[in-house]
């Protein structure tokens, strides 16, 4: 085992000789960058999944859209299971003039049964557990409620027809986990105050829950006894929350994909300092070998001491990580409506491993040019070794490229996907890179000699250059894009309604109120506002066949297949609905469906398929007659599906209608809650805007990931100056023994890296403007405006960063004198 | 033992028919002009490279008998080398360049073997610095430092005086035949400075490949 200690010996002596240095900065940043994304996706699948019975604020959870039947909580009471039942609504909160929509939450003494409340007296006030929830006449609100409405604990606040008193302000939840990400904030009310606010109509937008806690037999007797009947869907603390969960899922793989890139770029800088770290040792290995040492020990030894290496760095990335979690986590801190759990140590052990694959990958093909060096080479210092060929290089790179993507996103399909879109992005911008080194050999004779030396620099070690513009592009274009996205996308997109679009949405009116309603808008407002009922109702069989969301792969088919969602009725076709496929319907006594058709597309429905809905506790079925396209952009009230009249007469029904109101009528909303208080009024604007705010955090915290790709990519661009360290010195010893003043030197590497700053930059920004293009006609649909201001200022930056650490890579070759150079090189 | 290579104009002749025998504690100069083939002689008699035809024996062992593996054990157990341009690792302070084959060996004195070797040279006081920080004189002491440390029973030099000033060389030439005489090592050594030759017991001069004086063969 001498090479081990040899191995170790040898890591503290090429540490203090600054050898290990850019190979360690590589590493830290790969490991850095992977485990900051882990340790914070960690603690919020922690939040949604470790905790689950908390999260549920009981043992059983059983959720329908009408008040569970007093049968039922006999029936858990009787088991020996301790009950408590909420609902859950959106509603207005009204204080004075303003207005703001609220979740709701009103439930029964008892709640939560698992887990506890958390309040203040006052805004930003230490939190305390509470014992139980508001009492009667009493309402909890988030802080953000607080804020929002300027109120004071103590305050009276208007909900529906009742009056509650802002008694406390809510910090903690314990059921809140499962919309960890929500928009509206939270006002908790004691469920004996729901009835005389008046907000919940038969057929209004509700959640019912009976939440059950006891003795696991108990509770696993009550599930099979609710499990027989389907308009109940039960939440157990097995029960994974498959909406949540599976954003989190494509949340964790779009961030892996991210870490993915700085990995590879850190690779690059690896290789090439592993490259340069073995053609520094040539002659300790000739010199070992000379000495006795065997070819299998020089390996051994080596691939001993980068391990070392790639455990120490492994660690320090583990840690920054670790730093950089806190950051992520401070970056969402307004999103996430609870507070995270600490991280666990998992990541760790990902980014100790993580460290010696890309080691694996990246590094060793190079080491392994140590074996064969000759100790002849003691004699004949032109006996060098063979550089490993590119079918060594490139399968171990990409190799342990994939391996670590595989693992990150578990989804072998986006891993392909990822990373041949980053290799082939990575192949553009690199023959990209050489079209512009080529170009500028032409330039050569037309500049005076210092730009001419920092030109003629580019052109000779053209593959080097080029992989410095690529490093620094890619990390340039992410951020770019990112840029353009949260600045001239999320700015733009929806900025404005389009002109005169309807900017409120009146819901939850109930059939008695509808023709008040639209009289009180059309007397006030002048407004002809055009209604439309709303039926809450479940797909439950397609053609005969029971819907089960799990014969879907699509994530979004599952979804709409689970949810609940409004059949509306509809005499003629709305202008903004146009049929692509079958007729519309006349007058017959059958019933008939017509489809949104992406929204069929997504749920594989075709005209002339035989559906069942579910209402309540009834069955509806009726034929699909036709397919609409429907332009989504017009902000009318618009449906998936649609019956015609009188199929859905018998039903519970609640009235929707939309309007566009000018700012300076919006007094009339507050006399229209006053007068009707179970209608909901909902400020489209207000939602866009927060929408918005959230997206940009979103990708704030997407930024900050991407943050450790520009910084791989200055690694790169480190370790490739240093790779020419040794010949750069030379040079410049030669021209400054020739008469060269330090400042023509400079001169010429000034221009080398504002050349390979500003192409870089270039390449990014061209590379950031087509995707953000792409993602404005596909993602946003909107016409992209071009911001030129993109193509000065991000080839500028880049030119910045470039210099700055390019000048603070080559100062050696400025610093030493031409005699020393010519020693140590 | 003959060493040929291939070249543009031909297959090369560099070494043509040598035979020699060096026996143990004797001190053999190799001398010739430039070319003549006097480093690549050394090279095969130390096992680092393979003659082309015929055979090298080591203390009654046939090096090329022994693949590169059994070469370098072999090396580590017998041999010690000094070189031209002194061969030290830049990155390692003059103990640690010294303490190096004696780490190969697993030898757990190395610290202490190196130190007294390098007090031995007269460089008590530059143990701790880098061979960028010492002078010629000084860089090739550690280098003979480093051979004599692993008590090796042959040691094979290579123009070892040629990147030094005459005065330096002198110094360094006492130290160096001082420390064989003292251990009883044998040397092979290449230089084309009479002066040094002159310290050995046998000189042998090459010419086109080919031993020059008969009598320096054997």
């Amino acid at each position: 085992m001498v090479w081990l200690r040899l191995s170790l010996r040898q890591l503290a002596r090429d540490w203090r000789a600054g050898e290990l240095r850019l190979i360690a900065m590589a590493l830290i940043v790969a490991v850095s960058s992977l485990t900051s994304v882990d340790f914070f996706t960690g603690r919020v699948r922690q939040a949604t999944e470790l905790q689950a019975t908390e999260l549920l604020a009981a043992d059983l959870v059983v959720r329908s859209v009408e008040p569970a039947p007093p049968a039922l909580i006999e029936q858990a009471r009787a088991l020996g299971l301790k009950t408590a039942l909420t609902v859950s609504f959106r509603s207005v909160v009204v204080v004075g003039e303003k207005l703001q929509l609220a979740e709701v939450k009103a439930a029964q003494a008892g709640y939560p049964l698992r887990g506890r409340l958390q309040v203040s007296e006052r805004l930003f006030a230490p939190a305390t557990t509470a014992a139980a929830g508001p009492s009667p006449g009493a309402a909890w609100l988030d802080p953000r409620l607080f804020q929002l409405l300027g109120l004071e604990a103590g305050d009276q606040v208007r909900l529906g027809a009742a009056s509650l008193r802002a008694e406390k302000v809510l910090t903690y939840e314990p059921d809140r986990g499962g919309d960890l990400f929500s928009i509206a904030p939270r006002l908790l009310m004691n469920l004996a105050d729901l009835e005389r606010a008046d907000l919940i109509q038969p057929g209004s937008r509700a959640t019912y829950k009976l939440l059950a806690a006891g003795p696991a037999e108990a509770v696993a007797d009550f599930r099979a006894l609710v499990e027989k009947r389907e308009e109940y869907d039960i939440q157990g603390i097995r029960d994974a929350r498959p909406e949540l969960r599976s954003t989190l899922d494509r949340a964790e793989q779009f961030l892996a994909l991210a870490v993915l890139v700085s990995i590879a770029l850190a690779g690059l800088a690896l290789a090439l300092a592993a490259q340069r770290y073995a053609v520094r040792h040539f002659d300790n290995c000739a010199i070992m070998r000379c000495f006795g040492a065997q070819q299998d020990m020089i390996v051994k030894l080596h691939f001993a001491q980068l391990l070392f290496l790639a455990l120490l760095c492994g660690a320090a990335g583990c840690a920054l990580g670790y730093l950089g979690q806190q950051g992520l986590a401070w970056l969402m801190s307004s999103l996430v409506t609870r507070p995270l759990p600490a991280p666990t140590l998992a990541p760790v052990f990902t980014g100790l491993a993580a460290g010696v694959l890309t080691t694996l990958g990246f590094a060793m093909p190079q080491i392994t040019r140590l074996k064969r060096v000759a100790p002849l080479r003691t004699l004949r210092r032109d006996l060098t070794p063979l550089p490993p060929g590119n079918l060594v290089i490139y399968p171990a790179a990409v190799g342990s490229l994939l391996l670590l993507t595989l693992w990150q996103s578990s989804n072998l399909e986006l891993a392909l996907y990822g990373l041949l879109g980053l290799l082939l992005t990575g192949l553009l911008s690199f023959l990209a890179a050489r079209l512009i080194i080529r170009g500028l050999n032409g330039l050569r004779a037309k500049v005076g000699s210092a730009v001419r030396f920092g030109l003629a620099n580019i052109v000779r070690r053209a593959p080097l250059s080029a992989a410095q513009i690529l490093a620094v592009g890619l990390g340039a274009m992410a951020l770019t894009l990112l840029t353009l996205v949260r600045t001239d996308l999320l700015e733009h997109w929806r900025d404005r309604l389009p002109e005169g679009a309807p900017n409120y949405f009146l819901i939850n009116i109930a059939p008695g109120e509808v023709d008040e309603v639209r009289e009180f808008v059309q007397a006030r407002a002048g407004l002809a506002a055009q209604t439309h009922p709303m039926v809450r109702a479940r797909l439950t069989a397609i053609n005969g066949k029971a819907v089960n969301p799990d014969d879907y792969e699509d994530e979004e088919a599952r979804m709409f297949a689970r949810r609940i969602f409004n059949l509306s009725v509809a005499e003629t076709l709305q202008e903004d609905n146009r049929l692509v496929d079958g007729e519309w319907w006349g007058d017959t006594d059958d019933i008939l469906f017509s489809f949104e058709d992406e929204f069929a597309k997504t749920l594989n429905i075709a005209r002339g398929d035989r559906l069942t809905f579910a209402i309540a506790e009834q069955r509806v079925s009726g034929v699909v007659a036709n397919l609409r396209w429907v332009d989504w952009d017009t902000f009318n009230v618009n449906f998936f599906v649609v019956v015609n009249p009188g199929a859905l007469d018998d039903y519970p029904a609640t009235y929707i209608t939309s309007f566009h109101l000018p700012a300076a009528n919006k007094g009339l909303l507050l006399d229209l809650v006053r007068a009707y208080p179970s209608v909901s009024v909902v400020d489209v604007d207000a939602i866009l805007r927060q929408v918005r705010s959230i997206m940009k955090q979103v990708i704030r915290a997407v930024e900050f990931v991407f943050g450790f790709t520009l910084l791989a990519g200055i690694v790169v661009l480190l370790a490739a100056l240093q790779t020419t360290q040794d010949e750069r010195r030379r040079e410049s010893a030669l021209l400054s023994t020739l008469g060269a003043g330090r400042r023509h030197i400079a001169a010429g590497l000034f221009t080398e890296f504002v050349v390979i700053g500003l192409s870089a930059g270039v390449i990014g920004a061209l590379g950031a403007m087509t995707a953000a293009a792409v993602l404005a006609e596909r993602v946003f649909r909107m016409e992209m405006s071009f911001n030129l201001w993109v193509l000065l200022v991000a080839p500028l930056l880049c030119a910045l960063v470039v210099v700055a650490g390019g000048l603070a890579g080559a100062r050696r070759v400025l610093s030493v004198p031409p005699l020393v150079a010519f020693r140590e090189t | 033992m003959s060493k040929r290579a291939a070249s543009p104009s031909g297959v090369l002749t560099i070494l043509d028919n040598i035979s020699l025998e060096v026996a143990q504690g004797e001190s053999l100069a190799i001398a010739g002009v430039s070319g003549s083939g006097k480093s690549t002689l050394l090279g095969i008699l130390a096992g680092l490279d393979l003659p082309s035809s015929g055979a090298v024996f080591l203390d009654g062992v046939e090096l090329t008998g022994l693949d590169e593996n059994g070469r370098a054990e072999l090396r580590r157990r017998r041999a010690g080398f000094v070189f031209q341009s002194f061969q030290l690792l830049p990155g390692l302070t003059a103990l640690e360049n010294v303490m190096l084959p004696l780490e190969l060996a697993g030898d757990n004195a190395a610290r202490e073997l190196a130190q007294q070797q390098l007090v031995e040279v007269g460089l008590a006081e530059r143990m701790a610095h880098y061979p960028n920080q010492l002078s010629g004189g000084e860089q090739q002491r550690v280098a003979i430092a480093r051979a004599f440390v692993g008590k090796p029973a042959i040691l094979f030099a290579d123009e070892l005086t040629g990147n030094l000033d005459s005065r330096t060389a002198g110094q360094v030439i006492d130290i160096l035949f001082r420390l064989n005489s003292e251990r009883g090592a044998t040397l092979v050594l290449v230089t084309h400075d009479s002066s040094v030759a002159a310290h050995c017991s046998r000189k042998l001069t090459l010419a086109g490949g080919r031993i020059a004086d008969p009598e320096g063969g054997a």
